[in-house]
């Protein structure tokens, strides 16, 4: 089995909530609270949600691109966390973050051969001719055409902006991409496009992914195995094909069945929530899922359940997960 | 047949920009029945957003004009009237929910004042009642505690929660037409899922017509009697949902539904992609608009364009494939009312 390249490990991340004219801190919000999980090398690890739930700043902790408040994150074998800053910037080259935004977060005012060329400048001592040879050379794997590297972003499309962001992200050949939302934006005809090229050059780089995204079809079809967050917890972890044919967490449940399917005559049972979503700031007693879950009892508002491995590859954080013996049945609800 | 709330003929838009005028949109025609759903569905920039500003004439503030074509709203021409008159049906008979939310929101009053406002605005609500409904409008469509929302900001709530908003605002006229320009893309989807249930609720309670614009085809299947196929500002093909489903015509409806990867079945191989990208406006080819990119191109596609060919009851293509098929040729012969 492959080595395990990212390990978190009870990794917390509050927000203080501020108030009144002393600026006193009056609470906390609990983005991310108490998580854990390892990413395998050369894997694509999904990571999916309802919105707010924490993943981006999960992403973002991992990357560094945000302190912890608590917990350690160790990329191959190295604690993030605790390196000093030098060893920090020498870490950045192996790891990257391509952002959902293809419009927001390329500089304006650089040219694309400068906003692709950028890390080189920071992190190698390239010349400025061979900066020029490597940028032509990455727009070509990511299917841009070079001749266009004297341009301004605002002048491609939207789906070619997302390659100039993924040309940027793999200039230095990181191991370790973050990938947040990064296909969200684009329709579907694009979106295959640069899904495509994420997983070519996934094979030819030997990366590694985290690939946050809401769109759940695009995760599973990237995906070797998936995380599902709620409220600030991973609540279920599996490997991508059994996860989505029978999800233990009854949240998995409840978002699959929401997707809609691309075809008028078959139709999910859905299971719709009820209730409110919950404040991350004050988050329900026990398991946090319990003000929702048609299948809550009342050990689950008293006692929180721990992520524990219930079958071969499959974790789940639940006092009654869905199928197993002794726990929740779907059937029940339709 | 049933009754038709609104036909759209050969819909011409253009902009005037440093190429000249260009067209947005070419001689659209749709009809949506009395408490039908038609989908608009295309790639980003086909012309979709164009389509629905036209309809509501909004684009004559967006520097669009329209160049040809009536909108025929219950037996009115809306691209004949003057912006006075539209004043009164849009809003009232006509709402739409716009595919940016923070924009469509004035940032110096709370949600509940907005969509209070619009509740005595068009149905003569006193302060009290339209601050009750609000509320409920804002629980309706999902939100939270909508008693504290109410009475919010919307820099404080989310995205996703000011798109709902928008919705509550759109809904609180009681619309005969509701126009949504992607209302759930920037939704996660089990908020996306109340939304769409609440969409289908409106429709079979108050007989609501719906136009939804969306890229996503799950949308599409889900809510749709009718989809139109857009791109680079035509409609390509046309038909009820079972029509486009079962049986897709044109070539880049056949892509753009390969395209989707699948919730079942193999997953990790390689996607079908449509090679190449949309033309930008007053660039389009000769004959048909998406020679470049078809892969069952022939010699014809690239000298002429093809117009509608029926194939179905109500399913129509732009595609020199079924010629032989067509009983009636090509768009705009015989039903040219313009005038
Ligand atoms: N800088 C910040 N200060 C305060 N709160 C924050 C900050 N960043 C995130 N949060 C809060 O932390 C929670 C998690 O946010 P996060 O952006 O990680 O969610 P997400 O799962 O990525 O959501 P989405 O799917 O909408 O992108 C939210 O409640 C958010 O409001
Ligand atoms: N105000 C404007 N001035 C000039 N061109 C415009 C204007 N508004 C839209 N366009 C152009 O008209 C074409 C159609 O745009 P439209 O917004 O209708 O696309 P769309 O199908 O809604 O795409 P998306 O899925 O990205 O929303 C595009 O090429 C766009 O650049
Ligand atoms: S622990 Fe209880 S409330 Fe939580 S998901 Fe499981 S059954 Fe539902
Ligand atoms: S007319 Fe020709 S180029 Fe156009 S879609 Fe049909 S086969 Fe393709
Ligand atoms: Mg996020
Ligand atoms: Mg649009």
């Amino acid at each position: 089995m492959a080595k395990n390249l990212v390990e978190v490990n009870n990794v917390k991340k509050y927000f203080p909530i501020h108030k009144g004219l002393l600026n006193r801190v009056v609470g906390n919000v609990k983005a991310v609270d108490d998580v854990s999980l390892t990413i395998r090398e050369g894997e694509t690890f999904g990571l999916v949600g309802e919105s707010g739930c924490g993943k981006s700043t999960l992403g973002r902790v991992i990357l560094r691109l945000q302190s912890a408040t608590e917990g350690s994150v160790k990329i191959n074998g190295r604690d993030v966390h605790s390196l000093s800053n030098r060893d920090l910037n020498k870490m950045r080259e192996e790891m990257q973050i391509i952002f959902q935004d293809p419009f927001g977060s390329l500089n304006p005012r650089f040219l694309v051969k400068d906003v692709i060329g950028e890390p080189l400048k920071i992190h190698t001592k390239m010349s400025a001719k061979e900066i020029d040879e490597r940028v032509v050379e990455l727009m070509k794997m990511v299917g841009l055409d070079p001749t266009r590297r004297n341009r301004y972003p605002h002048e491609f499309s939207g789906g070619q902006r997302q390659r100039i962001g993924i040309a940027r992200a793999i200039a230095l050949k990181p191991k370790f991409i973050v990938a947040d939302e990064a296909v969200s934006a684009l329709d579907v005809s694009v979106q295959s496009q640069v899904i495509n090229l994420l997983m070519r050059l996934q094979k030819e780089m030997g990366l590694t992914f985290l690939f946050i995204a809401h769109g759940l079809n695009v995760v599973r079809h990237i995906s070797d195995r998936v995380g599902v967050m709620y409220l600030g917890k991973m609540v279920e972890v599996g490997e991508t094909e059994s996860l989505y044919a029978s999800p233990l967490h009854p949240y998995t449940a409840a978002l699959l069945s929401a997707i809609p399917l691309p075809s008028p005559t078959k139709k999910r049972n859905r299971i719709v929530l009820q209730g409110d979503v919950p404040s991350p700031a004050n988050p329900p007693s026990g398991c946090r899922f319990h003000t929702r879950c048609p299948f809550a009892q009342e050990k689950c508002s008293q006692v929180e359940p721990k992520l524990v491995e219930v079958l071969p590859g499959r974790e789940v954080a639940c006092h009654f997960p869905i199928g197993v013996e002794g726990g929740s049945d779907l059937s029940k609800l339709q | 047949m049933a009754e038709k709330l609104l036909e759209v003929r050969n819909l011409t838009t253009g902009f005037l920009t440093e190429k000249g005028f260009v067209k947005a949109t070419d001689r659209i025609s749709i009809n949506i029945e009395k408490g039908k759903t038609l989908c608009l569905v295309g790639e980003s920039g086909s012309g979709k957003s164009v389509t629905s500003l036209s309809i509501m004439r909004l684009i004559d503030y967006a520097g669009g004009v329209i160049l040809e074509g009536n909108i025929n709203f219950k037996g009115q021409d809306l691209a004949a009237k003057k912006q006075e008159e539209l004043k009164e049906i849009r809003g009232n008979q006509i709402s739409m929910i716009f595919q940016d939310p923070m924009s469509a929101l004035n940032p110096v009053f709370t949600v509940g004042e907005q969509i209070a406002e619009s509740l005595r605005l068009h149905q003569n609500k006193n302060k009290d009642e339209a601050w009750k409904e609000a509320v409920e409008l804002l629980r309706m469509v999902g939100i939270p505690s909508p008693e504290i929302r109410a009475k919010q900001y919307p820099n404080q709530l989310s995205g996703g929660m000011c798109q709902r908003v928008v919705i509550a605002i759109a809904l609180a006229a009681k619309p005969e037409l509701l126009i949504a320009d992607e209302p759930t893309t920037a939704l996660d989807v089990t908020v996306q899922a109340q939304i769409l249930e609440l969409l289908q609720d409106l429709k079979e309670k108050l007989g609501t017509s719906i136009l939804l614009i969306t890229h996503d085809m799950g949308v599409a299947a889900e809510m749709a009697d009718h989809i139109a196929v857009m791109y680079a500002g035509a409609i390509v093909e046309q038909g009820t949902v079972e029509e486009i489903f079962a049986n897709p015509s044109h070539p880049y409806t056949v892509g753009l539904l390969q395209s989707i990867p699948g919730f079942e079945g193999e997953r990790g191989g390689e996607l079908y992609t449509i090679k190449g990208t949309i033309p930008g406006l007053g660039n389009l080819p000769q004959g048909c608009r998406f020679n470049p990119r078809c892969p069952h191109v022939m010699d014809k596609c690239r000298q002429v364009e093809p117009g509608d060919i029926q194939i179905g009851a109500e399913h129509k293509t732009k595609c020199w494939l079924y010629e032989d098929q067509a009983k009636v040729a090509a768009a705009g012969k015989g039903e040219h009312i313009h005038g």
